[in-house]
């Protein structure tokens, strides 16, 4: 099986100028995702403060910080699931494959198909585990064998084999940890090119957990991940790169083991010593 | 496997507009209720506005001539009704609600209560008239009187101020009942005191819309009999109390009354087009009396709503 | 006061309460045993076969006829021609008013259908007569009569529509946020997570609402007696004038029917087969409604 999300070539944006006080990523060359000088307001709220962020394909980057950082909103304003917070005020930039998600010419639909999602607890479809699957990829006119997909999505979120016998029964009747990988298949049958995690192991015990971490690092062969997740120690397990946010603020973002070992800066190192948070 | 982006053909073009079309369609179907609304009041304003005058209010109607036709006596039954629905059908239902929200715990009678309530609730109206007409007319003797009327009415608005009342003292916070209890309240000082209290404004906005549809109903009415015009007792002594008490009495135990949606049934049903107009100028003080009860309940809890932010 | 009294007073008043809940199950029994027992004299005259399948309902004339199918078909094509209009208008309000309207146009649409839901229905007839009749069929189907079915269902429609749009956009309130939410991270658009998402989910809530409107549109009695007419006919003409279970009780509730005879002892029967009918609809509409609360709440 060759790759299966090929990124499209992209004209490389200009790298913009950061905030002060920011680390230029210097090596991410070729970013999937550039956040650019992003502010969200939730009213007068500011949940995220002018944040730049670069996200290399077919890694695994970990957001971590304290709840209510705005990591979840950082994640969100990537697939613009921000859109549907009545009195959300964006500015700044997304771009992803050299455009900016948030221009008037970007439909979030189609944007979303390449940018999938997986949530905090396991949302399945009141429907069959086959048509949790199979629905998304033929409402968006997937042209190949819609069973060879399922399967095949089943099969990559470590699924097939506890549920190829009964594809026809309802997904709610899956245990908690399968219903999440569930979810992950259904997002990664669109053939996403990113797959936004927030959270998705806070609703299970700790082998669904360990399952998912399994796949999570079983997945960047082929997907860009970025995973919001509050536990450092998963941070520290699956992904490649980790960012710290604080108080709407992206104080650090480094190769994980930097992060962890010698962190920039003091707040992170309060952080992951576990002074805060 | 190929690259991803041929495998799907999205068609998102077709999809955003087909969205479009129904997010029109269904603003266009919400409208139309707005727009039969409109129409209706439209209609019976422009027939009715006719005989609106002081004289409809106050005269009895005539079966020869419309234009000295009135809804005195009408009114007049549709008031007594109405109290004497509220007055026995507002005590029993809170208490229902009360002993349901507070004091009921699971057991099967009163999950059957429960199931029971709401399918009283989907009884046709003209149901609760054939009980009125065998219980209150023929075996109580109540003859076809506005007492029969009134309790009939109360029956039937009964489940509906259950419902409204259960609502309204689901939404007391439970915050409330724990402090009470703290202090050393009993059960029933607490529901008095506080619950009550918090609950009321809720209550009383369940109160006047099951009024309003007391006020509506003509099918039960009829059943029991409701057609004769006979004027309750002669005139009022409305010198002393005992004067109204007797009048009261009379008005209530008197056989035959009417009430003003039998009215505009009548009068919608008689062949001369004059006395569908009549009937056009009742409707517009039925509905102006229901519109006025209606905003009255709205206020309520646009106040209690206020309340709560502030 | 002393502890005893302070106790006993507790017990007295939570009785009396339980008393007046029980009062609610009282009324049901009076109904059933009222229209049983009132009917026994009339189906000593009509065998209970002849009510049941005759199909002629002609209790004014000689020689008298209580076949209730006429009745039933009346009850029905006005009902059900309600519910065909009402259904398609309630489920799309609802959904317009849960997924798609601003707050501010729900909070004016709400209390516009409330008020709606509010008119009596005496009114809904007299606009039948006197606009709906004259003004929209008969210029569409010179045919008609004055008093048809047609009439009839486009108001009891118009009086449902609240009945389904209110419980329906409740129950597609009460599908939670996260069910949306994975439908627009799957790239849907508004209408697919509405109507393949949403709505399914809510489907339960939405048969109730459907099922309740049904039993209130067969119990509805003024709209229809001034409407649809009294003319018990075994068609499907809408066009047509019809008797329905309610206005037949009506007219014999106006009329001069001696209290002991025939014809006045009938209107048990039709109200018991009335009470019935509307009765199970109820009960089914509570068990949906019951499993729907359960998967949601």
């Amino acid at each position: 099986m060759s790759a299966g999300a090929a990124l499209r070539e992209s004209a490389v944006p200009q790298r913009t100028t950061l905030a002060p006080g920011q680390t230029p990523d210097a090596d991410v060359v070729e970013p999937i995702v550039r956040v650019d000088q992003l502010t969200i307001r939730y009213g007068d709220f500011e949940a995220i403060k002018r944040v730049c962020l670069d996200i290399p394909p077919r890694r695994v980057t970990a957001i971590i910080g304290p709840s209510g950082c705005g990591k979840s909103s950082l994640l969100r304003a990537m697939n613009r699931m921000n859109d549907f917070v009545p009195g959300v005020r964006v500015e700044g930039a997304v771009i992803f494959n050299g455009q900016n998600v948030y221009a008037a010419e970007c439909d979030p639909v189609e944007l979303r198909r390449r940018v999938g999602m997986v949530f905090q607890r396991p949302n399945p479809f009141p429907k069959s585990i086959f048509r949790n699957v199979a629905w998304a990829a033929q409402m968006n006119g997937y042209r190949g064998d819609i069973n060879e997909l399922v399967e095949q999505s089943l099969r990559r979120a470590a699924l097939w084999d506890e549920v190829k016998d009964k594809l026809s029964l309802s997904a709610l009747a899956l245990s908690g940890g399968q219903q999440q990988r569930l979810c992950i298949a259904r997002a990664i049958a669109l053939q996403p090119e990113v797959l936004l995690m927030d959270e998705p192991c806070s609703a299970l015990d700790p082998i669904a957990t360990a399952r998912i971490e399994d796949l999570i690092d079983q997945l960047k062969s082929q997907y860009t991940v970025v995973l919001v997740t509050h536990n450092m120690q998963q941070a520290a397990r699956v992904s490649d790169r980790t960012a710290f946010m604080y108080m709407g603020e992206l104080v650090e973002v480094d190769q994980t083991n930097l992060i962890f070992t010698r962190p920039g800066n003091p707040r992170t190192q309060d952080y992951i010593t576990g002074r805060f948070g | 496997m190929s690259a991803a982006p041929a495998l799907f053909q999205p068609r998102l073009a077709q999809r955003r507009l087909l969205g479009a079309c129904f997010h029109g369609l269904c603003l266009l179907i919400t409208l139309v209720g707005v727009f039969v609304l409109f129409l209706l009041l439209a209609l019976v304003f422009r027939i009715g506005w006719k005989y609106l005058t002081w004289a409809l209010l106050t005269n009895e109607p005539s079966f020869l001539n419309p234009a000295e036709g009135g809804i005195r006596i009408a009114l007049i039954g549709s008031v007594l009704l109405v109290l004497v629905a509220a007055v026995v059908a507002v005590p029993v239902g809170v208490g229902a609600a009360v002993y349901l929200e507070e004091y009921a715990r699971k057991t099967r009678l009163n999950q059957l209560i429960q199931l029971n309530i709401a399918n009283l609730a989907g009884v046709p109206s003209i149901v609760y008239g054939m009980l009125g007409l065998a219980i209150f007319v023929r075996w109580l003797r109540f003859d076809r009187s506005v007492l029969s009327g009134g309790l009939t009415l109360a029956i039937l608005i009964v489940p509906v101020v259950i419902i409204a009342s259960r609502e309204a003292l689901a939404a007391v916070p439970n915050s409330i009942r724990h402090a009470a209890l703290a202090l050393g309240a009993t059960r029933w000082q607490m529901i008095r005191h506080h619950v009550l209290p918090a609950a009321l404004p809720g209550i009383l906005t369940g109160v006047i819309l099951s009024v309003s549809r007391a006020i509506g109903e003509a099918a039960p009415l009829i059943v029991i009999g409701a057609a004769a015009f006979i004027m309750p007792g002669g005139g009022v002594d409305t010198a002393s109390l005992f004067g109204w008490a007797r009048w009261l009495r009379e008005a209530l135990l008197a056989a035959g009354f009417t009430a003003l949606p039998i009215q505009i049934f009548d009068w919608s049903m008689e062949t001369d087009p004059e006395f569908q107009d009549l009937a056009g100028s009742a409707i517009i003080v039925l509905l102006g009396t229901l519109l006025s009860m209606n905003a009255l309940a709205v206020g309520i809890r646009a106040w209690q709503q206020g309340g709560k932010t502030r | 006061m002393t502890r005893t009294s302070l106790r006993l007073r507790e017990g007295a008043i939570k009785l009396l309460l339980q008393g007046c809940a029980l009062l609610s199950i009282v009324v049901t029994l009076g109904i059933v045993w009222v229209l049983f027992t009132q009917s026994i004299p009339f189906f000593r005259h009509v065998a209970a076969t002849e009510f049941l399948f005759g199909t002629r309902w002609a209790p004014l004339l000689t020689p008298q006829s209580f076949g209730i199918l006429p009745l039933l078909c009346g009850t029905t094509l006005i009902a059900g021609g309600a519910l065909l209009l009402a259904i398609p208008i309630g489920v799309a309000t609802a959904v317009y008013l849960s997924e798609y309207a601003p707050p501010a146009v729900r909070q004016v649409a709400k209390p516009v259908l409330e008020v709606l839901a509010g008119v009596p229905t005496v009114v809904f007839g007299y606009f039948a007569l006197l606009f709906v009749t004259p003004y929209v069929l008969r210029p569409l189907f010179p045919s008609t009569e004055i008093f048809n079915a047609a009439s009839a269902a486009i108001v009891v429609a118009i009086m449902v529509i609240p009945t389904i749009s209110s419980l329906c956009d409740d129950a597609l309130r009460a599908v939670p946020r996260s069910l949306r939410e994975a439908g627009f991270a799957l790239a849907a658009t508004r209408l697919e997570v509405s109507t393949r998402v949403v709505l399914p989910a809510a489907m339960s809530g939405v048969v109730a609402s459907v099922l309740l409107a049904f039993a209130r549109a067969i119990g509805e009695t003024m709209a229809v007696s001034i409407a649809a007419g009294a003319s018990p006919t075994l068609t499907l003409n809408p066009l047509r004038s019809v008797q329905t279970m309610t206005a037949y009780i009506v007219q014999v509730a106006k009329g001069d029917a001696p209290a002991d005879s025939v014809e006045y002892d009938s209107i048990f029967a039709v109200g018991l087969v009335l009470f019935l009918m509307t009765f199970l609809i109820n009960v089914a509409a509570q068990r949906v409604l019951a499993r729907f609360r359960e998967a949601y709440e």
